[in-house]
């Protein structure tokens, strides 16, 4: 009996040092944003179909740890639903002495989603009966500002209960980065960010928590991602843009946004694409970014890094619109794959 | 032969551990003080990784109202009063129950349909957190909504508790859901103190003349109140720290409100929502300031639950009694 138990660990060392000694596979690990996990989930397992040698590990923990781990330096790359700020950047060049770049990867949106009794029409949202419903200044669904836009359809005297996301995220960044732009009064008082302090509203945890309370809710406004209502069938209403044109939000006019705002992009990216202009714009949409190291000390990694971008910006494009993401314009990847000679 | 060779004299310890009895003991208080070790661990974590707000707030912590993290301003005190309140509730609504469903599976049920409810009890204690939520808002927050909130309006409006527009998210939906996840606690532990109750105990005070239910809430209840009240304050452990079952039906919003109506926050909820994507050091570090006031108020409620223990014991509980 001893003798077949020694002779089992024996043949297991000898295998696991097989293992060892056999090629290993490169592994670039990768943390942040936990709204396009789906989709980068789906280009790495491609990538790696492609280029077998190469593993790319993610784990969404969220926009925050992954800045704050790319910066700690625990994982190879992160990605993040909100841009890194300036003393976030300056955190990571007094760390590592060379800059962190973004590079966009996807378009998300939010939609107005609402539950109104007797009301089943697609309604539209102008950005001041927005603002002011979720800063609490406009109270009641007939309120001039709301059926002023919606003619033709009887909105009841009912007290409005707006719903936001209890959790910090992305879709929020989103929705008060928008709100940012459209009303200075929002600016000063509440202003932009993964989790704010919301002047009025119930909290429901992710997008499942906000859609549930507003489908459970009579009377109830929210936002929920564009993804997310896609997927679940909710009806939304449409948002008026920059323009003045009224816009249902879908894949088209999310890219159109980003297309509005390709020109006067920053080159390192960090833009927001919220009200942008451009006709058909929707005007509640944002980039995701990858956030990639200016150097590398180890040169494998940084080549199958770049060899992933330049995949993600051409083929991995091809795959998004059936996971319901916006894929980025044309103008945009053109400017990502100058910008991509960058990392060293 | 101890006491010869170079150790002569008194046993030393290293001969001591020769003993079996000396090494178990060993063991045994090491295990022990890896306890009290990891809990100290736990206070200093907190209190080096919240030195920042710590620092910048100071006990202005304790009784600010706002939580913004854009402007960096940070302050415990809904959140506290979140965690009390639903806590408070959830106790006043499963105490009653527990206790009353624990006297009649010990004292007046028969012996077959107390095993029998007392599995379906520990399978209740063994459901996760995160299905209670899911009972709370598919089931609790629509009753709570069309049925129990307008009948509490028409019939107790008047009281300071009962105000406001019926969310269905709200304290009081948080509570109610805290005390069905408590119950079972309550029940199994007072269960086993009243059967471990003496015999000659009941049967003495029959023999004085005592009704059935004389007997058990005159002398077996009042015997067993320590072991009642134990169990209470693990309820009450278990309430100050649930986390998903109360956001998921809470409101999230963080209120301070007379009125059980309002939606609100707990300690607990706040951190597991914001935690991973909080960036900036200050409020990172304000989320752990508030585990570490959490984890302070566990530990002032259960120093007053000995307290009190230690103060109804020396009455006289029947322990001891000559």
């Amino acid at each position: 009996m001893k003798r077949i138990a020694g002779l089992l660990v024996a043949m297991l060392l000898l295998a696991g040092a097989g293992l060892v000694l056999a090629d290993n596979p490169l592994t670039i690990n990768g943390a942040g944003a936990s709204f396009p996990y789906p989709i980068y989930s789906k280009w790495f397992d491609d990538y790696h179909k492609k280029n077998p040698n190469i593993q790319i590990n993610y784990q969404s923990i969220g926009s925050g740890g992954g800045i704050k781990q790319v910066t700690e330096g625990t994982v190879d790359f992160g990605a993040s639903d909100g841009p890194m700020n300036d003393d976030q950047l300056k955190a990571f060049r007094d760390k590592h002495g060379f800059d962190i770049l973004h590079f966009p990867t996807v378009l998300g949106a939010d939609v107005p989603a609402y539950n109104i009794p007797g009301v089943s029409a697609e309604l539209t949202f102008t950005p001041d009966a927005i603002a002011g419903i979720f800063l609490g200044k406009i109270t009641k669904w007939n309120d001039p500002a709301i059926a002023g836009a919606n003619k033709g359809v009887t909105l009841p005297g009912n007290d409005i209960v707006v719903v936001h996301r209890s959790d910090g995220s992305g879709t929020t960044y989103i929705w008060t980065d928008y709100l940012s732009k459209v009303s200075d009064e929002w600016k000063n008082k509440v202003g932009k960010g993964t989790s704010v302090n919301w002047p009025v509203g119930l909290g429901g945890k992710g997008n499942e928590g906000v859609a549930g309370l507003v489908k459970q809710t009579p009377n109830a406004f929210g936002y929920v991602e564009l993804i997310y209502a896609i997927q679940n069938n909710m009806p939304y209403g449409k948002v008026k843009n920059s323009s003045g044109n009224i816009v249902k939000a879908d894949l088209a006019s999310v890219t159109a946004a980003a297309a509005g705002a390709a020109k006067d992009m920053p080159a390192d990216f960090r833009v927001s694409i919220t009200n942008a202009p451009g006709k058909n714009a929707y005007p509640i949409s944002s980039f995701t970014w990858l956030l990639i190291p200016e150097k590398f000390s180890d040169a494998a990694k940084r080549d199958a890094i770049k060899g992933f971008i330049s995949w993600m910006l051409v083929d991995g494009q091809n795959e998004v619109e059936a996971l319901s993401y916006a894929k980025l314009p044309k103008e945009v990847v053109a400017k990502e794959k100058q910008a991509l000679a960058k990392v060293q | 032969m101890p006491g010869a060779g170079p150790f002569a004299g008194s046993r030393s310890f290293i001969s001591k551990l020769r003993d079996g009895d000396e090494i178990a003991r060993l063991i045994t208080f090491l295990f022990a003080a890896s306890v009290v070790l990891v809990t100290v661990l736990l206070v200093y974590e907190l209190w080096m990784e919240s030195a920042l707000p710590r620092h910048k707030f100071g006990l202005h912590f304790l009784i600010t109202k706002v939580w913004d993290p854009n402007l960096d301003q940070f302050g415990a005190l809904p959140f506290i009063y979140g965690t009390l309140v639903t806590a408070a509730v959830s106790l006043l609504l499963a105490v009653p129950l527990g206790i009353g469903a624990a006297i009649f599976l010990a004292e007046l049920a028969p012996a077959q349909i107390s095993d029998i409810l007392e599995f379906f009890i520990d399978l209740l204690a063994a459901v996760p957190s995160v299905i209670y939520g899911l009972l709370g808002v598919f089931i609790v927050i629509p009753l709570m909504r069309e049925y129990i909130q307008p009948a509490l309006k028409k019939s107790l409006g008047f009281l300071p508790f009962f105000q406001g527009p019926p969310y269905g998210v709200c304290f009081l939906t948080a509570g109610i859901v805290l005390a069905i996840m408590v119950i079972p606690y309550i029940i199994s532990v007072s269960r086993e103190v009243l059967l471990s109750v003496p015999r000659d105990q009941r049967e003495a005070a029959l023999a004085l003349g005592a009704t059935r239910w004389e007997s058990t809430w005159k002398v077996v209840v009042p015997f067993a109140r320590t072991g009642i009240m134990g169990s209470i304050f693990l309820a009450l452990a278990r309430a100050l720290g649930e986390t998903m079952a109360v956001t998921m039906v809470i409101g999230n919003t963080p209120t301070i409100s007379a009125s059980l109506f309002s939606p609100g926050y707990s300690i607990a909820a706040v951190i597991a929502n914001e935690f991973t994507e909080a960036t900036g050091d200050v409020y990172l570090q304000s989320l752990i300031e508030l585990g570490l006031v959490l984890f302070l108020l566990t530990f002032i409620l259960n120093g007053l639950a000995r307290l009190l223990i230690v103060a109804t014991s020396q009455r006289g509980s029947g322990l001891g009694q000559a």
